[in-house]
């Protein structure tokens, strides 16, 4: 075994040699501009970046044209909302998203919330998923746009995507899905789920960082975006600026191996996910596993360990890479939102740890994980004021008036 | 979040964990802190006689930072007397831990729980110094 042991593939994952073997001549002998019209360095590295474009549109069932490069998913996801947004303005000024979205999907909603538009944030419930009916009943003859992500990047929840696009097409309203977590891992496919926009990023999937696409629907209807970047017009005037061609044929050399390899590692990787769940929560007491039961992303566990906290359980086992929803990992001192939003109580927040599995995790691995995780929770349980209260005095923690400073 | 050797070293190590008899007259007991705000630190203090700290243990629930705070304060307080322990500060404990800015609230937190042990067991000598009808009121 190799150390530190990385489960943290929802950050993102290294790139696959594969991948880099693919980018290098492109870095070198291929480094033309992919908008030089007139030269066999431009016309080769174009080469490059359209056959990328297939790669990527055939994960996801969509055409080559409908593939816009950008610089990840955090852009694409702006592109689709502010896009959007700006280009139908004169047909409703109403969006409906979630309250589980990542931060680059909240973020250009709370802008434009700030710009004249109405923003609904549809509640989640405990596994993490919204309500059918509480979609149905947010929307109006103004709303243009419903954003939800297909798989939770901290939960690893899946929302009904599939329902979601029956219902916007029913409605006439665009449906854009932010696919990060589950592009080439879980299939997707644009025309049977009746996604009009789907953003989704290299870096998640084995490929380089720095790059991203997003798909924009051609027909019925045919989506139009407004550019968020504005210059030389590049990729249908949605993206200007020279494309990344090196990360760009990384992205789809990325999209290529996803699409051979996921039938195979979905199920792989979900095994070993199962069996850290299984190893943990039959040595360990008090832990919950978050999020959805079965509508999962595969490689996903998010577990919160009752009486102790995330940041110092990590310590514990320092050689291994995994986040936390504790308050103490982040800069403001706020637990997990998405945590949060699912009735969680702030104490079950900062308790949890996310752990994520990719490509290259093994079975030993995985039960190395097991031991110290195991080790490390109950060695900080014996140092817990919480344990001993619950467990030695019986004492019911939320009956106590604690002393917050 | 890069942390110094010295608290790695509490938290691999950490010094004093463990209860006191909370009911013993010569015990006192703080806790503070709240499971929602992601830490919760037990300091207990044991005095002889003469007021003079002869032990202390803690529990916490919280971050690294927080769990090498307490350790750190319960080597401090024995063998200081009450008085003398109250004038521990938090700062002390930033400048010996080196604590990062995001986690002075845990050496905060650490003096609050010294002061609500040293109070608690004031409290329980107060009451004894009493005759007994009085402390029943």
């Amino acid at each position: 075994m190799k150390f530190p042991i990385y489960m943290d593939h929802n950050a993102t994952t290294p790139v696959d040699p594969r991948v880099l073997e693919a980018m290098l001549p492109y870095f070198k002998q291929i480094f033309g501009n992919a908008a030089s019209r007139n030269h066999v360095f431009g016309w080769r590295a174009e080469e490059g970046v359209e056959t990328a474009r297939e790669q990527v549109a055939s994960v996801i069932g969509a055409s080559a044209k409908e593939i816009i490069w950008t610089s990840g998913a955090t852009e694409s996801n702006n592109i689709a909302i502010k896009g959007v947004a700006n280009m139908y303005r004169d047909k409703g000024n109403h969006i409906i998203t979630q309250v589980t979205e990542h931060k680059a999907v909240i973020d250009p909603c709370k802008y434009l919330e700030q710009n004249g538009f109405r923003v609904t944030f549809l509640p989640v419930d405990r596994p993490g998923q919204i309500d059918i009916g509480q979609l149905h009943d947010a929307m109006t003859p103004d709303t243009i746009l419903v954003t939800i992500m297909h798989g939770n990047n901290e939960i690893g929840t899946l929302q009904p995507i599939a329902d979601i696009g029956k219902m916007c097409k029913a409605k006439g309203v665009l449906f854009h899905t932010d696919c990060c977590q589950t592009f080439g891992k879980v299939p997707i496919d644009v025309e049977k789920l009746g996604i009009d926009l789907l953003s989704c990023s290299g870096h998640k999937v084995y490929g380089p960082k720095g790059v991203g696409a997003l798909y924009v629907r051609r027909k019925s209807p045919r989506v139009r975006c407004e550019p968020v970047v504005h210059g030389g017009g590049h990729e249908r005037g949605m993206r200007s600026g020279t494309l990344n061609v090196p990360g760009i044929v990384g992205m789809g050399k990325a999209a290529e191996l996803c699409r051979e390899l996921m039938a195979e590692e979905s199920v792989r990787t979900a095994s070993l996910r199962d069996r850290l769940r299984d190893g943990l929560t039959s040595q360990l007491d008090d832990i919950f596993v978050n999020g959805h039961p079965m509508q999962r992303t595969p490689n996903n566990l998010n577990v919160s360990f009752l009486y102790v906290e995330g940041e110092s359980l990590m310590m514990g086992f320092d050689d291994i890479a995994v986040s936390s929803g504790s308050a103490c990992t982040s800069a403001s001192l706020e637990p997990s939102y998405v945590l949060k939003a699912l009735g969680l109580g702030d104490d079950l927040a900062h308790s949890s740890i996310r752990f994520s599995l990719g490509r290259f995790t093994t079975q030993e691995e995985v039960d190395y994980t097991i031991d110290r995780v195991v080790t490390a929770v109950n060695r900080l349980r014996e140092m817990s004021p919480l344990y001993e209260m619950a467990k030695v005095e019986g004492i019911d923690l939320s009956t106590v008036q604690w002393a917050a400073h | 979040m890069a942390y110094s050797n010295k608290i790695i070293d509490h938290y691999n190590h950490p010094r004093n964990v463990g209860s006191l008899d909370k009911k013993d007259p010569k015990v006192g007991t703080g806790i503070v802190g709240a499971p929602e705000c992601g830490d919760v630190m037990k300091l207990q203090i044991l005095c002889d006689d003469n007021d003079n700290i002869v032990d202390a243990k803690f529990k916490t629930f919280g971050c690294g930072s927080a769990i090498a705070s307490s350790s750190l304060a319960t080597e401090w307080l024995k063998g200081k007397s009450v008085d003398d322990a109250l004038q521990i500060k938090n700062t002390d404990i930033v400048k010996e831990l080196a604590l990062p800015p995001v986690k002075i609230h845990c050496s905060v937190l650490a003096e609050d729980a010294i002061r609500a042990a040293i109070n608690d067991y004031k409290k329980k000598r107060a009451a004894e110094e009493q005759p007994a009808d009085a402390a029943v009121k």
